[in-house]
């Protein structure tokens, strides 16, 4: 079942266009990690879909239209904005009460369950909490919620190394079941890698990558090459080159992986690209074309 | 075997149901309650005050400032009750005004409407839960300080007088209580409530749309409408018609000098000529215009 559908999603700021026609379609199950650049479109694309935001064009969330149907959509879609919006005279009490009283899936009992495994005392209020301390309540309240659809906005922003790591192993081990979906925008790529099962990127309100993972992990390759070699390896047509250290860097898309062979001084020289290297390729190649095109 | 699944499916399909939806009283309740506990001053700032004219009540009456006031002018038994209703009055009013100024501006300084639009309450009933405080909520609770403080005015009152070994029935019987506080309440619901109420839908409309400064936009527009009136007609009704609604001079309290024992056949002609006063209906209709405008802008609005 399709979670989220968009066909032609458009929404200008006066003349700043942040959605320039995206085309988005997010099934049940999947773990869409949304990749761009500052000011490319992200935020405004998940404002569209939790309804923060009126847009042009057509876009359902569980067959519902968000900017009409906000608080219904709500018992069903959780998002987490970032780490600083829960308000901060709130209890840690007040907040479950508050939730309890006013969300129908939410399940009490797990959120307590998940604090306490932190160190958040029931009497703070969050201006007394760090901002680690804050995210952790932030998802405990989330992942009580028995939601379809999971919308993080750079949940991490700020978080030093421990907590973000902390913060994806739970979402992973006690949240997602497969037939939650959740969408997740981060600067932080390269700590999505292994949780996301698609991968987008957005630049300009445009979508201008979109694969799965599998085919991620299929397609792309990354070989490190002497000098002398690089010529050989160029003619396999790499998207992207770089250099390290004295050698090239070479980013392949769908190469045969047995002529690439001949071209290795070691075994360990060819392995999958980190989504960052990718999104490098990808954004690079982006805007020399666009320079060629304003040529 | 086929009844066994279906009675065990029925529950759960009723459970299910039942999980999708609150009841709107719950929500509202809890929204109220929220309002509460980010806004403490609203039962904190008459309470203390309470406090503070109990305190100075009791120190007069020791020294029998009361008492001897009683002696000299009999008519005049209630004034330190009716004095100190007043000034709870003034405290829910300010309290009120402030609460208003801040209501909708507030969740979007500290970004917290981006909390509170991620759980499943709609915009209509968080302003209205705001909309409450100023309608429902504060004059409730002026009643219910102020009728706790007059009883315990009466009880210091009764134990100075036992303590000089004077009557204290007499003090009882020359206190109507019971019409003192039905006509306190029906005062703070028409007065307090009712009437000031589209001026408390303005300043909420306000904190919606201001970004900061929303006193002064809440009052400029005001003075300059009533401004542009001086000028161009000389007179002042726009200024005359606000200050009316703003210091609760209702049709209905138009009463008889000295007359806060109204009996309850004066406060139903009061009732009905209230209701059926047009500035009632204007009133209502102002409330309602600036509530949906409040509501429409929320759903738009985002952290400031």
């Amino acid at each position: 079942m399709t979670v989220i559908e968009a066909r032609g999603l458009r929404k200008a700021f006066g003349t700043t266009i942040a959605l320039d026609g995206v085309d988005l379609r997010v099934e049940e199950g999947r773990i869409l990690g949304l990749i761009g650049p500052n000011g490319a479109g992200k935020t405004t694309a998940l404002n569209a879909i939790l309804g923060l935001t009126p847009y042009q064009g057509e876009l359902k969330v569980l067959g519902r239209d968000p900017w009409t149907a906000r608080d219904q959509l709500m018992r069903d879609v959780c998002f987490v904005a970032d780490v600083a919006v829960l308000p901060r005279w709130i209890r840690v009490s007040q907040a479950l009460d508050y939730v309890a009283g006013i969300h129908p899936r939410f399940d009490r009992a797990k959120a307590e369950s998940f604090l306490a495994r932190t160190t958040i005392r029931h009497s703070s209020k969050v201006r007394e909490l760090s901002k680690g301390m804050v995210a952790q309540l932030h998802l405990a309240l989330v992942m009580a919620i028995d939601a379809r659809l999971l919308v993080l906005d750079e949940p991490t922003l700020g978080l030093d190394i421990l907590y973000r790591k902390q913060f994806y192993d739970s979402l992973l081990n006690d949240y997602y079941d497969r037939s939650r979906t959740i969408v997740v925008t981060t600067h932080q790529v390269e700590e999505i890698q292994h949780v996301i099962t698609d991968l987008m990127f957005i630049d300009r309100g445009r979508i201008v990558f979109a694969c799965s993972m599998e085919e991620f992990e299929s397609r792309y390759l990354e070989v490190t090459v002497n000098p002398e070699k690089l010529a050989a390896a160029r003619a396999l047509k790499p998207i992207h080159e770089r250099q390290v250290l004295g050698r090239s860097i070479l980013l392949f898309d769908r190469v045969d992986r047995q002529q690439l062979a001949d071209l290795l001084t070691h075994p360990s020289d060819v392995r999958t690209p980190s989504i960052a290297d990718l999104f490098v390729a990808v954004m690079s190649n982006q805007s020399s074309t666009a320079q060629g095109a304003a040529r | 075997m086929n009844t066994e699944v279906k009675a065990m499916e029925e529950p759960f399909l009723e459970k299910q149901a039942a999980a999708t939806t609150m009841p709107a009283s719950r929500v509202f309740y809890w929204s109220v309650r929220r309002e509460l506990w980010e806004n403490r001053s609203i039962y904190m700032a008459p309470m203390a005050v309470a406090a503070v004219v109990l305190l100075a009540f009791s120190f007069s009456s020791v020294l029998g400032i009361w008492e001897q006031l009683r002696r000299l002018v009999p008519s005049q038994h209630q004034m330190p009750y009716d004095m100190a209703a007043g000034f709870l009055m003034l405290t829910g009013i300010m309290v009120s005004v402030f609460y208003c100024l801040d209501a909708l501006q507030s969740e979007r300084r500290d970004r917290s409407i981006l909390f509170w639009k991620s759980l499943p309450v709609s915009d209509v009933t968080t302003v209205l839960a705001k909309a409450s405080i100023p309608l429902v909520v504060v004059p409730l609770l002026t009643f219910a300080i102020t009728v706790v403080m007059q009883w315990s005015m009466l009880l210091v009152s009764s134990a100075v007088l036992l303590v000089s070994g004077d009557s204290v029935s007499v003090l009882w019987r020359n206190t109507p209580i019971a019409s003192m506080w039905a006509l306190l309440l029906y005062h703070l619901v028409t007065a307090h409530a009712i009437w000031p109420f589209p001026i408390y839908c303005w300043l909420l409309l306000v904190s919606g749309w201001a970004r900061r400064a929303t006193f002064l936009w809440a009052v400029l527009p005001l003075v300059a409408i009533a401004g542009v009136e001086g000028i161009v007609f000389r007179t002042s009704h726009f200024a005359a018609t606000i200050g009316r609604r703003f210091i609760g001079d209702a049709p209905a309290m138009k009463m008889t000098p000295g007359g806060m024992g109204l009996d309850p056949l004066t406060t139903h002609v009061t009732v009905a000529r209230f209701v059926t006063s047009p500035g009632f209906w204007i009133g209502l209709a102002a409330s309602a215009i600036f509530l949906a405008a409040a509501v429409r802008l929320r759903r738009s609005q985002g952290p400031i």
